[in-house]
């Protein structure tokens, strides 16, 4: 309770919203690293598993990691309006 | 040539040492720095050589009740200066931007149809992609049969890439209607991109980083899938065949369908615009690395500068394989949405 008062009356001081945009994007980062990641080792397992069908999978990884990138992208562009 | 190769590596990282101290020690604000490269101006700033700053002033054009139709050329409001009662904002809520103090003293906005930078170069990339596909679409007039060479036969691989693979595939039947609308999405976005990643007139205005192009994007694709959805589209979407208690007495399941109908064209849109504009801004980014370490002495200043040439040459190579990849997924997207839309009535048994 006297934590919070506290916190409030250095907020400005603090620039607490630019703190919270630059967690906010790396916590993006982390979560957009890890998603394509899951894909890319999927892809990779399929690809070794059944060599001629590469291409296809090749395609269809980009086109997901697109995807999760652009669910990442929108946690970005709200920080971006943070800072 | 692989010891050309090397000694032409080293000469363009030791180019660095020429950075020096050119600037007095004026604090360098990244964060104006990377906005105002970002962002729209109604100036093209080329370079600066000294004291002179080369630019190419763009035209104003500007309506308004009090004031009737402006149009003049924007190097009048150069460092602030006014003209007819308009200025550019320096800060505030209209900041960089063209206002002017009202009779009641007010300061607002008049409707400004200028002439920016963004504007020019939409223009400029509009009038290139227009002379690459037609010049290619005259090929094929005069073609007998042929099969094409070079530069046509290069095109040719593109499109047909795009027209089997993701327009046929995705659409099915009657694809034909749609291929016109997707190819061009496809080549606008991709053009752009591309002249957006070279950093020298008349290349570098960050045109689909820019939220206002990406929204008339992904209306064009609203439009698309809207008037081309069949009646059976919109019952899935208003009465969906799900269990009675979620449609009466409250709405639920119609609500999250019309919630979807927008959130898929907003998606296209957050998509293109965040990662063109964060491909940018990571690289200005980094070459203000260059800027921010001159106060920090000359060792700093050096290593900091190779590291940050470095990394933005990578950083260039990513965004390349970026812009071919965003505008594919548009495409993509917009594609499929337009094939679920046209959905037919499914046999029930």
């Amino acid at each position: 309770m006297v934590l919070l008062t506290f916190l409030q009356a250095a907020a400005p001081d603090l620039h607490l919203g630019t703190l919270g945009a630059a967690l906010g994007a790396g916590l993006a980062a982390v979560a957009a690293g890890i998603g394509i990641g899951k894909i890319g080792a999927a892809a990779m397992e399929a690809i070794g598993r059944q060599p001629e069908a590469a291409n296809d999978i090749r395609m269809s990884m980009i086109i997901i990691a697109a995807l999760v990138e652009g669910a990442a992208l929108f946690a970005i562009v709200v920080c971006f309006l943070a800072l | 040539m692989q010891k050309r190769l090397k000694i032409y590596f080293l000469l363009f990282v030791l180019s660095v040492f020429n950075a020096g101290n050119l600037f007095a020690a004026e604090e360098f604000d990244v964060k104006k720095f990377i906005f105002s490269h970002i962002g729209d101006n109604y100036e093209w700033h080329i370079t600066a050589i000294g004291e002179r700053v080369i630019s190419v002033p763009l035209p104003v054009i500007l309506i308004d009740k009090e004031n009737g139709i402006n149009i003049f050329i924007s190097s009048r409001l150069r460092n602030g200066a006014s003209y007819k009662g308009y200025r550019i904002s320096k800060d505030g809520e209209y900041a960089n931007k063209i206002v002017y103090t009202s009779v009641s003293g007010k300061v607002c906005r008049p409707l400004d149809l200028s002439i920016t930078m963004n504007s020019f170069a939409l223009i400029i990339n509009c009038t290139i992609l227009l002379i690459i596909i037609l010049s290619v679409a005259r090929w094929y007039r005069g073609s007998r049969q042929r099969a094409p060479k070079g530069f046509v036969g290069a095109m040719e691989i593109f499109i047909m890439d795009i027209n089997d693979n993701v327009i046929k595939s995705a659409i099915g039947k009657g694809y034909e209607k749609y291929a016109p609308y997707l190819l061009t999405v496809f080549f606008f976005i991709l053009i752009n991109n591309f002249m957006g990643l070279i950093p020298f007139f008349p290349g570098g205005a960050n045109t689909t980083g820019n939220i206002a192009v990406t929204l008339v994007l992904a209306l064009c694709t609203f439009a698309a899938i809207s008037f081309s959805g069949t009646k059976e589209y919109w019952k899935e979407i208003l009465w969906p065949d799900v269990p009675t208690w979620m449609k009466i007495p409250l709405p639920l399941m119609p609500a999250i369908e019309i919630f979807g109908v927008f959130t898929k064209p907003f998606a296209l849109m957050i998509r293109l615009f965040a990662n063109i504009m964060a491909g940018h801004t990571i690289i200005l980014g980094l070459t203000s690395l260059i800027f921010v370490t001159v106060a920090m002495g000359a060792a700093t200043n050096i290593g900091m500068s190779a590291l940050s040439i470095l990394l933005a040459a990578f950083m260039l190579f990513v965004e390349l394989i970026v812009a071919y990849i965003q505008a594919y997924v548009f495409t993509l997207l917009s594609a499929v949405f337009i094939g679920l839309s046209r959905v037919r009535k499914h046999a029930t048994n």
